[in-house]
């Protein structure tokens, strides 16, 4: 990808303005298997695909609990990823130990994104490859944040990100009016039905996984066995797709 | 030594041996701190009632047994939802403001629209207090906590970082003087009026018995409204009792 004499350190503006490094690593982030976020007013869900290396390894995992409150889903280099979420633990840890309450999520993201910031500013490191779904229910509510290596942040009602997100995106775009008010229930089977399209393999218990937080309810992560009641929704709009190819043939 | 000296010098030591003798003598001994307090408050009253919380303290900062500056504000307000009161040196106390108003300016300027509660601030300050305690190096202070939440929230912290909350919180002479009157007249629904007289009461055996107030207060209220902290008043005392007038009366 040597595109150009400009993209040698992270620390070399290009004539149009860019700073390619950066860019290269927000890249290192599509590369990653999805990743979807969304809430209600008061839920938030995180859904991931989980990519296999071999027939005989275990699925990556993607997402983890920060904290009661919080969790995030991440997509890229996940190793940059488990750094982060070490960083977010203690910092929530800390926190709690000094205020003896939550810490609330969007300030721990600007953190976190001032820290992505620094190494898009130094000579001798690089910056993180990762990209961070981060949702949790603090004192302002449900929230979603997207995280990425520039150190930009934003807070979202949804977020797609990782490999063919537009598809999970294009389906958020097409139902978010709804979620403010919607159950958990409904919250979970939207952020499986978005994840389908972005998945390149069918969906199973096995290789996606999903999370919820929000009122009174801790960060809980739901996978293999605890997932499988869900598949269903996805199943089932894959049976009736099945119907309407067969019909379209007919 | 001095550079001049002849040998009957010596047997007069000049001054600045003995600094130089005194700063070495320093160097070598442990290193102390600040372990006594020099500008002092006295007791800080505070009671849960029907609306939330009201504190009440003198305006008086003592100079050890002098009554030097008399007209001192010993409780703040640190945001819309929280005050605290204390007692002990001031200095620390007014250190104590500034790294809470440091907090809330910090808070202010993050501007996401949630702000810290009186527990949160409770905490940071134990947390606070107790580091400097591990320093050897303490806020000589006695801390009254107080705020308003869906509900009053009325706690204290000491020099040493021990925290606790309760629904009646006295520092200083006020633990052992106005305590038990507190709690002797003390129900969860007081009203504004009857809290107020509550404490004015208990300030006022405090200015009659302790030796180091004086008849002039602050007193403060935390309610779903915000905090309100009155401007200086005084409260009525009674001096012609027979036997105040003269002690030695046969009857």
């Amino acid at each position: 990808m040597f595109r150009n004499d400009y993209d040698t350190d992270v620390t070399t503006f290009s004539p149009a303005g860019r700073i390619h490094q950066v860019e290269y690593a927000i890249a290192a982030v599509k590369q990653g298997s999805a990743c979807v976020a969304l809430k209600s007013e008061d839920y938030a869900v995180l859904a991931c695909v989980m990519r296999k290396e071999s027939e005989l390894g275990s699925h990556q995992e993607k997402l983890f609990k920060v904290d009661d409150h919080m969790g995030i889903g991440i997509s890229g280099l996940i190793a940059d990823g488990r750094v982060l979420c070490k960083y977010l633990r203690t910092e929530c840890l800390s926190h709690k130990f000094v205020f003896e309450a939550p810490i609330q999520v969007g300030r721990l993201v600007k953190q976190l994104s001032d820290k992505s910031q620094k190494f898009t500013q130094k000579m001798e490191k690089r910056p993180y490859g990762v990209g961070l779904l981060v949702i949790g229910y603090d004192a302002t509510g449900a929230h979603v944040y997207e995280t990425v290596p520039s150190g930009n942040y934003f807070e979202y009602i949804a977020q797609a990100m990782g490999k063919r997100s537009q598809s999970a995106r294009t389906y958020l775009e097409k139902y978010f009016k709804e979620f403010k008010s919607m159950e958990l229930g409904n919250l979970i089977e939207h952020a499986l039905k978005s994840l389908k399209g972005a998945s390149e393999v069918p969906l199973t218990k096995a290789n996606c996984a999903v999370a919820y937080v929000g009122k009174n309810t801790p960060f809980t992560i739901l996978a293999d066995e605890k997932i499988a009641p869900y598949m269903s929704m996805v199943e089932d709009d894959k049976k009736e797709d099945a119907k309407q190819e067969a019909k379209d043939e007919e | 030594g001095c550079l001049f000296r002849s040998q009957a010098a010596t047997a007069f030591p000049c001054a600045m041996d003995e600094l130089r003798a005194a700063s070495m003598e320093a160097k070598q001994a442990p290193r102390s701190r600040t372990t006594q307090p020099i500008v002092t408050g006295a007791s800080v009253l505070a009671i849960t009632y029907k609306d939330g919380v009201m504190m009440m303290a003198d305006t008086l900062a003592s100079y050890g047994s002098m009554a030097r500056f008399k007209s001192v504000q010993r409780i703040t307000k640190i945001n819309g939802g929280s005050m605290i009161g204390a007692s002990g040196e001031y200095s620390d106390f007014q250190c104590i403001k500034e790294i809470l108003e440091d907090l809330t300016d910090e808070e202010f300027d993050i501007d996401d629209g949630a702000t810290m509660d009186a527990k949160q601030i409770h905490s940071y300050l134990s947390r606070t207090m107790y580091n400097a305690r591990t320093k050897v190096q303490p806020f000589y202070n006695q801390v009254v906590v107080a705020g308003y939440k869906d509900g009053g929230y009325l706690g204290a912290v000491d020099m040493y970082g021990s925290t606790y909350k309760e629904n009646i919180v006295a520092t200083g002479y006020g633990m052992y003087l106005a305590l038990p009157l507190l709690r002797k007249g003390w129900r969860a629904d007081l009203t504004e009026k009857e809290a107020r007289e509550l404490l004015e009461k208990s300030m006022t055996v405090l200015f009659y018995r302790d030796c180091r107030a004086i008849n002039k207060y602050n007193v403060a209220k935390v309610t779903k409204a915000g905090v309100e902290i009155s401007k200086p008043y005084s409260l009525p005392t009674q001096w012609s009792y027979k036997r105040f007038v003269n002690p030695h009366l046969s009857e």
